[in-house]
């Protein structure tokens, strides 16, 4: 290894951003070195993404300086950045959705012919390589809307590795990615240290950082509190970092006693749309009883969205099968019917189906249970702060106030609000996909034992988590999902992680459906 | 105060500073601006864009837009006139209906809110977009007009139905009376009703609505017929005012009313906007053209003014706006 001194591409030094009532960096430095993979850790507002912004030119700093090989840069624009040797794949997502996935990947960069037209020919052969190197199976003309949202995560980093950047920041990126589609990554990371890139990493799983993770730094509330190499922390040390504080003990479910049945499902079936599998649910049956968890794990991809979307009725159209609520037939023709019989769901692509970024957090938080909010029949910010508020401080949403935007809020944050927006509507069935995504630690233990109360409560709840540790944690019962089917189900007592995944893989699945 | 506060507070401001820039160089420049004669005369005629202005806001609020409700506005007039004068005859049943004052203004705001139903149904159980609907209905409201008209003006509509435009309370004209009333529902009805939170959910993201259950297709289908029954209200005010319906009153309206809505700071792109910045936006256009009229600016100068006046606002506002993280 050579020294740190010259081996340091990237460097930012005491920077300072502030918005409107929230101080989001005060005084950060960070350092970037080649060839290795530095993780930024911290919780759900912590200043990650704002810290990443800074050094890649979306926004300049308010005070501090960035170096760039030892010589101080200022970029105006991220194109500059990017022109600098700078990639960035943002936490959001920032594809066009009606052009290819060939003209997104070179949006700017488009090869030229000696007219000054597009050369296809070119950009095709150009995405097919770097799609090959992720190994992503899509055709560069395919639309990019066409695309699963692990796929169009996969874009975006085809995106940033085909600039050939000398620093690559990764904001969650694998937040919606298969287990198969984050080894691939992986991969690419440990070949892009091997040639010397300089890598920054956000992530809130930290079973990632085993397989590719050289130095760590750990922020809270604006400021560095912990810096180490990798191998000399521990997962507690780090958490208690984050945290600033000793953190709770580990999450512990309370044994449950299921009581009548709340949920019946028979059959239920989405025929696909165009290409594709013909069954994106495939005939699946089950039951959910009152006071009970049950977890539905699969590969990205398995249907378990498309499953909670067809009970919740927002498929009527084309969704067939038989549904009960407690023992009572039900047919639900739109989500608002869904909702009138007791269900509610907490989508998966919260940015797309749950936030409403021009209105406030309260008004986010309060939307699916305005009724609560009246006061002589006319919404009272009172009440509606009284409904809010105690989500807010248990999630420990970070936001300067209650009408704060929640479009300034950071990922996380808009995360728990979305999710706090569902848990106050008190439902008899509560329908979960992928809850935890993009959450801190801490907040994640917090969400487990709301869900636990809830249960304890009597509601019924299907929580569909891609963490295995999630699902068995949370679940009095895993029902598993392959390809559209349910392919096996367990009690928690039965449900060990290998019997789990073994049949979650589709090779078992057509072992185990005949 | 919280940051956002601070900020919404400063947007709206900034029409209320350029409003009264506008007020204090006018009185400047010219004597018979800032008379309580003349302040009352820039309201009423303020008023007319401002029952436009109010549906036009909710309508944008919701993620669309109307250019029908000055055609909507020539026709309900015309037919509140028509029904007066004429009453009603369907000869297939061999009736005749005669209209009291009450009963013909009743039936212009019913037309007004049936078109604007119209609009909504062609939006959301046909699925066309809304910039399509309003203008085919621009076209069949115009048409309807000239068709119930012959062409030609109604005229002697009688001293009852005359009090709408030219009346006066309290020293107010009648019109002042109808748009303070209107613009004190519409406050409420967009902060702290259900239907209004409902509404900014549904412009601010509409698939987040829908999954929310929200019931999208009824909402919007309410907000047309509002921003109908609106431009109903709007088309009594002008018949009423000059005593004739005119069968192409209210031609190209809509244009002052979007002017207005997006002079208050509202955006197009929907969910996001105030009825009292869409109120300010009223007041700037309607003391500009007083202001201009007063100056003898010539009438071409005037619009070319406008417009710029139009573009400057929103530039600010874009300036200014919340722009979106990470982009
Ligand atoms: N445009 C903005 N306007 C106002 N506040 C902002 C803006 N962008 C970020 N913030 C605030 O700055 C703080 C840091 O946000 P940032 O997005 O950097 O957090 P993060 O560490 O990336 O969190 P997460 O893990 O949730 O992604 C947060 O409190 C957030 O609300
Ligand atoms: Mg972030």
């Amino acid at each position: 290894m050579t020294s740190p001194v010259t081996d340091t591409i990237l460097e930012a030094v005491g920077i300072e951003k502030s918005f409107p009532g929230v101080r989001a960096l005060d005084g950060v430095s960070l350092r970037v070195r080649a060839g290795r993979l530095v993780a930024l850790l911290g919780e759900n507002g912590a200043g990650k993404s704002t810290l990443m912004n800074v050094l890649s030119g979306v926004f300049p700093p308010d005070a501090g300086a960035v170096h760039l090989e030892g010589q101080p840069v200022r970029f105006a624009t991220p194109r500059e950045a990017q022109a600098r040797g700078i990639g960035i794949v943002h936490q959001e997502l920032n594809l066009i959705p009606y052009l290819s996935v060939a003209e997104n990947i070179f949006l700017g960069r488009e090869p030229r012919t000696r007219l000054g037209l597009i050369d296809y020919g070119r950009l095709h052969a150009d995405t097919q390589a770097v799609l090959a190197r992720l190994d992503l199976k899509v055709a560069p003309e395919t639309l990019v809307a066409d695309l699963r949202v692990g796929q169009q995560q996969l874009v975006e980093i085809a995106k940033a590795v085909a600039e050939e950047a000398r620093v690559l920041i990764l904001d969650e990126p694998t937040s919606s990615l298969s287990a198969h589609e984050v080894e691939v990554l992986f991969g690419v990371i440990a070949d892009l240290k091997r040639r010397g890139v300089g890598l920054v990493y956000i992530t809130h799983k930290f079973e990632e950082l085993a397989h590719l993770c050289d130095d760590v730094v750990v922020m809270r509330d604006g400021r560095v509190v912990g810096e180490a190499l990798f191998r000399d922390l521990t997962r507690e040390a780090i958490i208690r970092l984050m945290a600033g504080r000793e953190s709770k003990e580990v999450y512990q479910k309370t044994p449950a006693a299921p009581g009548d049945e709340l949920l019946r499902a028979e059959e239920i079936s989405l025929p696909g749309e165009g290409a594709g599998r013909p069954f994106l649910v495939d005939k699946v049956s089950f039951t959910l009883r009152r006071g009970e968890v049950l977890g539905v794990f699969g590969l990205v991809g398995a249907g378990r969205t498309e499953l909670l979307e067809s009970i919740f009725g927002a498929h009527a159209a084309r969704s067939t099968g038989r549904l009960a609520i407690e023992g009572r037939p039900v047919v639900l023709r739109s989500p608002a019917d869904a909702i009138a019989a007791g269900l509610a769901l907490a989508p998966e692509d919260r940015k797309r189906d749950g936030l409403v970024l021009p209105m406030s957090v309260a008004a986010n938080a309060s939307l699916a249970c305005l009724h609560r909010t009246l006061r002589a029949g006319f919404v009272s910010d009172a009440r509606e702060a009284a409904v809010v508020t105690p989500y807010v401080e248990r999630f420990r949403v970070k936001t300067p106030s209650l009408a704060q935007l929640i479009v300034n809020l950071s990922g996380g944050n808009q995360q728990k609000v979305i999710l706090a927006k569902w848990l106050a509507t008190a439902p008899k069935v509560l329908l979960l996909d992928e809850p935890t995504r993009g959450i801190d630690v801490n907040a994640k233990r917090e969400i487990y034992s709301f869900i636990d109360d809830l249960a304890q409560r009597g509601l019924g709840l299907i929580v569909v988590s891609s963490e295995l540790p999630e699902v068995l944690a949370l679940a009095d019962r895993v029902m598993v999902m392959c390809e559209g089917r349910k392919t096996a189900e367990f009690s928690r007592a039965e449900a060990t992680p290998e019997r789990v995944l073994h049949a979650a893989l589709p090779d078992r699945a057509a072992a185990i459906a005949c | 105060m919280p940051a956002s506060k601070t900020s919404a507070f400063f947007a709206r401001f900034r029409s209320l500073i350029a409003l009264v820039l506008m007020t204090v160089a006018l009185s400047v420049m010219s004597e018979h601006f800032l008379t309580t004669d003349n302040g009352l005369t820039i309201l009423r005629q303020v008023s007319i864009n401002m029952c436009l202005s109010l549906g036009m806001t909710l309508v944008i609020l919701s993620g669309g837009i109307d250019l029908s409700v000055g055609a909507i506005l020539g026709f309900s007039g015309a037919v509140a006139a028509g029904l007066l004068k004429n009453g009603l005859s369907i000869p297939a049943l061999g009736l005749h209906l005669q209209f009291t004052t009450s009963g013909a203004i009743l039936a212009g705001v019913l037309i007004g809110a049936a078109l604007g139903w119209h609009n909504g149904v062609a939006i959301t159980r046909f699925r066309l977009p809304p910039f399509i609907a309003t203008l085919g209905m621009l076209s069949i409201a115009r048409g309807l007009a000239f068709l119930w008209t012959g062409g030609f003006p109604i005229t002697g509509l009688g001293a009852d139905f005359g009090q709408i435009g030219t009346g006066a309370w309290l020293g107010v004209p009648v019109p002042v009376w109808i748009m303070v009333v209107l613009v004190g529902m519409f406050l409420v009805v967009a902060k702290r009703t259900r239907f209004g939170r409902h509404l900014y959910a549904v412009g601010g993201n509409t698939r987040a609505a829908r999954l929310t259950g929200l019931n999208v297709d009824r909402i919007k289908i309410s907000v047309y017929t509002l921003a109908g029954a609106l431009a109903g209200v709007a088309g009594l005010i002008v018949t009423s005012r000059l005593d004739s319906a005119q069968p192409n009153a209210g031609l190209s309206y809509e244009l002052d009313a979007i002017a207005a809505v997006v002079i208050g700071g509202t955006s197009l792109s929907g969910g996001r906007g105030t009825i009292l910045g869409t109120v300010l936006g009223c007041l700037i256009i309607g003391v500009l053209n007083n202001g201009l009229f007063l100056l003898n600016v010539s009438p071409f100068w005037q619009l070319v003014i406008k417009g710029y006046v139009i573009l400057v606002a929103v530039a600010i506002d874009q300036a200014s706006a919340p722009r979106n993280r990470d982009s």
